[in-house]
Formats: structure tokens, sequence, C-alpha cells
């Protein structure tokens, strides 16, 4: 690996993404929206300030992994990895890159978010917002990792996309946003433990209600991102510079 | 064997897909600073081989040494230069993006992106989108991205389809005057009468070399002058496809 092709590789995909507006409105844009509605729905109900600090984890979560397993499945199928694995580009160069790029635009969706949530549909958050807005980000960067993985098992578009309700619907479903964690069947609840969207709404949870101190929130973090390294080490493992 | 004057060496290369035998026990040696022209039909191993030179195809046994190295080993990664079929550059990036990109990934001095642009004449397209370019200008900036940093061996899988005939002309040109300064090229075309800009002609079917010889020799040897009827020849006395009595039976499809 090598720092400077690293970042002219997350130099690259920053280019190609200003190209393309849509793309840029689609990760910048859709996750506040979202949010708004979110509020709209329950706007005279105590059910927005439960779920409001989950939906900051869930949509940058889901965004980024579309985005990010669809932009490396091109890669692949356009023969432009195929290219850069004949040059001298390291593996972790290559999703290096990727995640430090869409964790650049991840600051940006989640910073939005987390202000259209605060300021605009009144979300309160008792404990720091600082603390919120870095657990958003690590939590789209997990989004970005997750993505890059499932592009190395999908050979369509269609695939990719298929993997989506495989691996991030049941992580919403058993994240503790329908029912608490704690209040799940006794197996689930310990599946839940192994998610890692689970250790991230704790942690937003914890954060917007203040019933955690920062070392507790830091470790949650620390979980999260556990899960990120690990897919960024088995993403650069599927990746082959020898093909059949 | 000559490895150190021969750009590539085979050693009963064997590549299997599938349950098929895509290449089937070639042995060759290619010598450097030579414009090889490698011919043959859609789906004869062409493109499988170029891989495998390349380093990017798994083979079933054999060897491939090129410039005196294992194929698709990390020394070799700047050394060798690769254009697959299909032009693979992004889209959504400016024809100088693009070049600027592969640049730095391959350490190659800033001046190199000028002198590949010119080299392809792609000038007054340096700052469009790719996606806005026609299939020949997309191939040529996928051509310009394998000369950055002045390989010594360019591996150029069909590089002038549908391009226009004078500009195909200027690029073998470009090709003979690279290996005038010692580049060492292999150039896989299926339009035969490209045969006659190339030093020396490997024919290729069904996953066999049926020649490998400079055009004269393969003229002389067939008793032809062109290198569409050697191949006739060749293929009518090969004891493979005599035997059978039908060689057509095995055009099976390329990769991509």
């Amino acid at each position: 690996m090598n720092p400077r092709r690293t970042l002219a590789t997350a130099g690259r995909v920053l280019a190609q993404v200003r190209h393309d507006p849509r793309t840029v409105g689609l990760l910048v844009i859709v996750p506040s929206l979202l949010i708004g509605l979110v509020a709209w729905i329950f706007d005279d109900t105590e059910v927005f300030s439960q779920i409001g600090p989950a939906m900051l984890a869930l949509f940058p979560f889901i965004v980024m992994f579309l985005v990010a397993s669809i932009t490396t499945l091109r890669e692949r199928r356009t023969g432009t990895l195929e290219r850069l694995l004949s040059m001298p580009l390291g593996k972790g160069d290559f999703i290096l890159g990727y995640t430090l790029a869409f964790g650049l635009l991840a600051i940006v969706q989640s910073a939005l978010a987390v202000g259209f949530a605060t300021w605009v549909c009144g979300l309160t958050i008792d404990g720091s917002l600082w603390l919120l807005l870095a657990v958003a980000l690590v939590d789209a960067v997990l989004g970005t990792t997750l993505g890059l993985l499932a592009s190395a098992f999908a050979n369509t578009e269609f695939q990719v996309v298929q993997f989506m309700p495989a691996l991030v619907f049941p992580q919403i479903l058993l994240g503790g946003i329908f029912l608490p964690r704690d209040q799940l069947p006794q197996v689930l609840r310990v599946i839940s433990d192994w998610l890692p969207l689970s250790h991230a709404i704790d942690a937003l949870n914890a954060v917007a209600r203040d019933t955690h101190d920062a070392p507790w929130v830091g470790g949650q973090l620390l979980i999260i991102a556990g899960f990120a390294v690990g897919s960024i080490v088995v993403g650069s493992v599927t990746l082959r510079r020898r093909t059949p | 064997m000559q490895t150190s004057d021969a750009a590539i060496v085979t050693d009963r290369l064997r590549v299997r897909r599938g349950r098929r035998d895509v290449i089937r026990g070639v042995s060759l040696s290619i010598p450097r600073g030579q414009v090889v022209g490698l011919l043959g039909p859609s789906g004869c191993g062409k493109t499988t081989l170029m891989r495998s030179v390349v380093g990017t195809q798994r083979i079933a046994s054999g060897t491939v040494t090129v410039l005196g190295r294992p194929a698709g080993s990390t020394a070799l990664r700047r050394r060798v230069g690769y254009v697959s079929q299909a032009p693979s550059v992004y889209d959504d990036l400016t024809v100088r993006g693009n070049l600027a990109y592969f640049r730095r990934v391959l350490a190659a001095p800033a001046a190199d992106v000028d002198r590949v642009i010119e080299a392809t004449d792609l000038g007054e397209h340096a700052r469009d989108l790719v996606a806005h370019l026609s299939g020949g200008q997309r191939s040529r900036v996928s051509l310009a991205a394998a000369l950055l940093g002045s390989p010594e061996l360019l591996v150029l899988d069909e590089p002038t389809v549908g391009l226009d005939p004078l500009l195909r002309v200027e690029l073998w040109d470009m090709f003979s005057s690279l290996a005038a300064a010692g580049t060492s090229l292999l150039v896989s075309s299926h339009v035969m009468d490209e045969a006659s800009r190339c030093e020396r002609l490997l024919l290729m079917r069904d996953g066999d070399v049926l020649a490998d010889a400079t055009p004269a020799d393969l003229y002389a040897q067939t008793g032809t002058d062109n290198a569409e009827d050697a191949f006739l020849a060749l293929i009518r006395h090969s004891p493979r496809h005599s035997a059978s009595g039908n060689g057509a039976t095995s055009e099976n499809g390329e990769r991509r």
C-alpha cells in the first residue's frame, strides 16, 4: 500500500462524483428529506423524539451502502478494476481510497442530517452534538465498507441491490427501532448484539438522551469501527488479480 | 530458453474455462523490440493468451515468463501496458482526468499525460467527459492510458477496431516506431490485412497456435501471399482439424 496511490484513488472517486450531480443530490439531501418525513408523520406524538436518533443511523447507512456497492461493482464490470490491478495499485489502496472518498461525503451528509433533525425537525439532543455527529459518521463509513464488501460477491447490479434486504434489513429490524432490544426474544437479542447497526443505534440513543458517558459511546464507536475495518480486510482479500 | 532476449516465453500454457480448454498447451517465444501480431477468429483464445501475459488470467498449468520474470509479478506491473478489448476507462471523468489518475497510479512523469494525448490524437477532446466520446475515441483513451510510463511491453487487444482508416494507419506507424525504439508489442487483431504491418505473426485457432513466423516465411511456407490465405492453408493442413473433417464445431464465444 502507498499513501500517494490511496489519495489519488480517493481524489479520482470524488472527481467522478462531482461529474454526477444526481448522485451528489442523492447522497447529501435524501437522508435529511426522509428524516423530515418521519418527523412530519409523527408530528403530534412523542414517537419522533424516540426513534429520531435511530433515523440518523439508518439513512446514511443505507444510502452509503447502495452507492458504494454499485460504484465498485461498476468498476469490476467495466474492466477498470482489471486495469488497475495490472498496474502497481495495491488492493488496500483501492478499498481505502474508496472508503476515504465516501467517508468525506459521509461527513457532509451526516452533518446535514444531524443539523436538519435538530434545528428544523426539533429533535432534542441532551448529549453532545459533536458526539452525535461522530456516531453518524462512523455509521456512514460502516455502510460504505459493507457496500464495498457486498460488491465483491455480486456479479450484476441486480444482485447487489438484493444484498440490501439480505444484509441491511435484518439489522434494521433487530436494531431496536421497532422494539427496544432488551425486549426482544432472548435468541434475537443475542443476534442483535452481533450486528453493527445495533451498536450505532444504541450509541445515538445514548447521546440523544445523555444516558451514558462519552467513554461508553466511544466503546460503541470502536465496535462499529471494528466491523468497518473487518469488512475492508475481507473486501481486499476478495479482490483478485487473477480471474478465471 | 532464451529468456533474456525474449519479451514473452510461454511453456505448455494451459487455461481452462469451465470444462473447456481455451488455451491448449501453448509454447512460444516472442522476441523483444518487435511488433508481433496475434491473429485469429473471435473466440480462438487471443484475449485469454493476452490476459495470461499480463497476469490477470488464472492459468491451469504451464508457465508464462515476461521480460525475464513470471507474468503478473509486482516488478512487471510498471513495465507492461495492457489495453483490453472493451475500453477500460472511467466514463464520468474527462480524458485528461482519466490519464492523470492512471499516471499517478503508475508514478509516471507528469509530462506523460500530454505526450500520450498527442500520440493518440486526442488533443481536442482532452477536456471532454469520456461518456461523450465515440467508441473509437474511447478506445484511444484506453490506449493512451497504456502508453503512460513508456512500458517495455505493450499488450494491445484489438486496439484498432472501429477506427478511422487514416487513424489506423497512424497507430500502426506509431507501433512500428515504438518497436524501433525498443518497445515490444503484442497486438491482436481479427483483421487479416493488418498482418502486413507486423514483423512476426502468431496465428491462433481454437486454443492452439497454428503458426509462429515472419509474414514472409509464413507466405513462403504456405505458398500464399496474404495472411487470410495462409491461415486457410494452415487450417486445411492442421491434423486435428482435417481429421475431424469439421473444423468449425468449436467456434465458441469469446470473453466479454
